[in-house]
């Protein structure tokens, strides 16, 4: 990790107050209610950890707040702004979240750098040169600069994941989703992975982070929030959380977790 | 042989045959693509209109389509493709009225080897490129349609051979290629005829067998590793 200025982008909102605000959102998957009257806010800054059992909605709180989910009713807002509906608007928007997916999604017909500066490029408008020279450094702070020419199906799991996270970064966001970002990885890359993210956490990126990684959640996480069938049952500090959760549903879920 | 050649402007006849499959192919390849773009389009009324367009010239015989090329368009609406002060113009105005009809019939084809290009890509990939503030044009243009075009290569391919040997339909609005030399030769030399037929279809031959190949090393090596 090189020292650098801190990766976010500028935002509207100061530090501390809610980046991240959703109020009585709700999402239907036909008739299964997988969100209900969701209340979050994520403060500038805050790290935030998901934790659920399976089929809890985590994924789907993650997709709703960059809109790649539609939802029925609440509100979003992001850096103060409600999420536009369809269109350039909600691309714009877009751009401002970073999202980083289980199965790395790097694009597969282009290289490494290509795939850091198409968002810059494209979206950004920013010159080719330039996009360039951001990239390289992104990827030399995720640690992959030897990679750069080379296509996402030549890199290991850790790699292309590392990878994604430069791609989002290279966008300046000014919040990143995570959702499940090392459950696709060979257990010796997690590592590699979580210490990128955690680098992040310290440099005040705001993120909101779903993963089965207790260690993470302990050591960079601000708040963790815990789900279960589409509802927020608890939010608290990490070491709180896991020395006393309040319901039956997290003491349960917990056990089951920490019990591997 | 050499009167087939010399009284039947064989040369020319295959030089329009070639002509008429390249400019339909890209005609077909542009339209196609439209066509298939509308088809993905979150936007209903364009989405009907693709497959609409799909269902209607894919079941339709491309022999009637090229006769109403002629009939329709040009006979009965009087719209022409050529300048009518041009000495040639029947050919020039015949010549473009049949690769419109190519290219209506066979970009349906090109928009269903895309769509079996498209199902080769994990839908991850367009989330990705719609998280980081691609809009859908430009999620179209980088991130779909290249995959969708390397996946597509064989099918696209059979889809080009198809339309090659298709351009003899031509030969029903008056088109001279290849097949209006065995029409002609019919009516003048019925002699010639076995010598015709084999000079045109090892024409064909020669001109569909090295697509053939060469779309099948192509697609090899563009193909998107994942
Ligand atoms: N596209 C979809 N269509 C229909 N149902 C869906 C869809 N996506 C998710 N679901 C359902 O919605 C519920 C919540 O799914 P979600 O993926 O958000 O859960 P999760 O907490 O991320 O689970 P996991 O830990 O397994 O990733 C699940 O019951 C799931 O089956
Ligand atoms: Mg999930």
């Amino acid at each position: 990790m090189t020292d650098q200025a801190p990766p976010a982008g500028e935002t509207n909102v100061a530090s501390g107050e809610a980046l991240v605000r959703m109020a009585g959102v709700n999402k239907h998957f036909g008739d299964l209610h997988v969100l209900r009257d969701i209340d979050l806010e994520v403060a500038k800054g805050e790290v935030v950890v998901v934790l659920g059992p399976s089929g809890s909605g985590k994924s789907t709180l993650c997709r709703t707040i960059n809109r790649l989910e539609t939802y029925e009713s609440g509100t979003i807002t992001i850096d103060g702004q409600p999420l536009p509906e369809e269109g350039a608007e909600l691309a714009k928007l877009r751009a401002d979240v970073g999202m980083v997916f289980q199965s790395f999604n790097l694009f597969a017909h282009k290289t490494i750098l290509q795939n850091v500066t198409l968002g810059p490029i494209k979206a950004r408008k920013i010159g080719k040169a330039e996009a360039e020279q951001r990239a390289m450094d992104l990827l030399k702070r995720v640690g992959v600069q030897e990679q750069a020419e080379k296509y996402p199906a030549q890199l290991s799991g850790g790699q292309q994941q590392r990878v994604a996270i430069a791609r989002s970064l290279a966008m300046r966001p000014k919040v990143m989703l995570f959702d499940e970002p090392t459950s696709a990885l060979d257990p010796e890359m997690i590592n590699e992975v979580l210490d990128v993210m955690a680098g992040l956490a310290k440099d005040g990126m705001t993120m909101i982070v779903v993963t089965h990684e207790m260690g993470f959640a302990r050591r960079a996480a601000d708040r963790v929030v815990f789900m279960a069938d589409g509802q927020i049952l608890e939010q608290q500090a990490p070491e709180e959380f896991f020395a006393n959760p309040r319901s039956d549903r997290a003491k349960d879920f917990l056990s089951k977790i920490l019990t591997h | 042989m050499s009167s087939l050649f010399s009284d039947y402007q064989i040369w020319t006849a295959l030089w329009a045959t070639v002509k008429l499959t390249l400019i339909s192919a890209v005609g077909s390849l542009i339209v196609g693509t439209i066509v298939a773009t509308l088809r993905l389009s979150p936007v209903g009324v364009l989405r009907f209109v693709g497959t609409s367009y799909v269902n209607i010239f894919r079941n339709t015989p491309l022999t009637l389509i090229i006769l109403s090329c002629s009939f329709v368009l040009y006979i009965q609406l009087g719209i022409s493709l050529a300048d009518s002060a041009d000495p040639k113009f029947a050919d020039v105005n015949g010549f473009r009225l049949a690769a419109v009809g190519m290219t209506v019939y066979h970009a349906t084809y090109v928009c269903e080897a895309l769509r079996s290009g498209f199902n080769t890509i994990p839908i991850g990939q367009a989330e990705a490129a719609r998280s980081i503030g691609l809009t859908f044009s430009q999620t179209m243009r980088e991130i779909i349609l290249p995959q969708a075009f390397r996946g597509a290569v064989v099918p696209l391919g059979n889809t080009l051979i198809a339309l090659t040997k298709n351009t003899t339909v031509a030969v029903t609005i008056s088109v001279y290629e290849l097949s209006g030399v065995l029409k002609t030769v019919t009516e003048r030399d019925p002699g010639l005829l076995n010598l015709a037929f084999m000079v045109v279809g090892a024409f064909f031959i020669l001109l569909t067998l090295p697509m053939g190949v060469g779309l099948g090393w192509l697609g090899k090596r563009v193909a998107v590793k994942r």
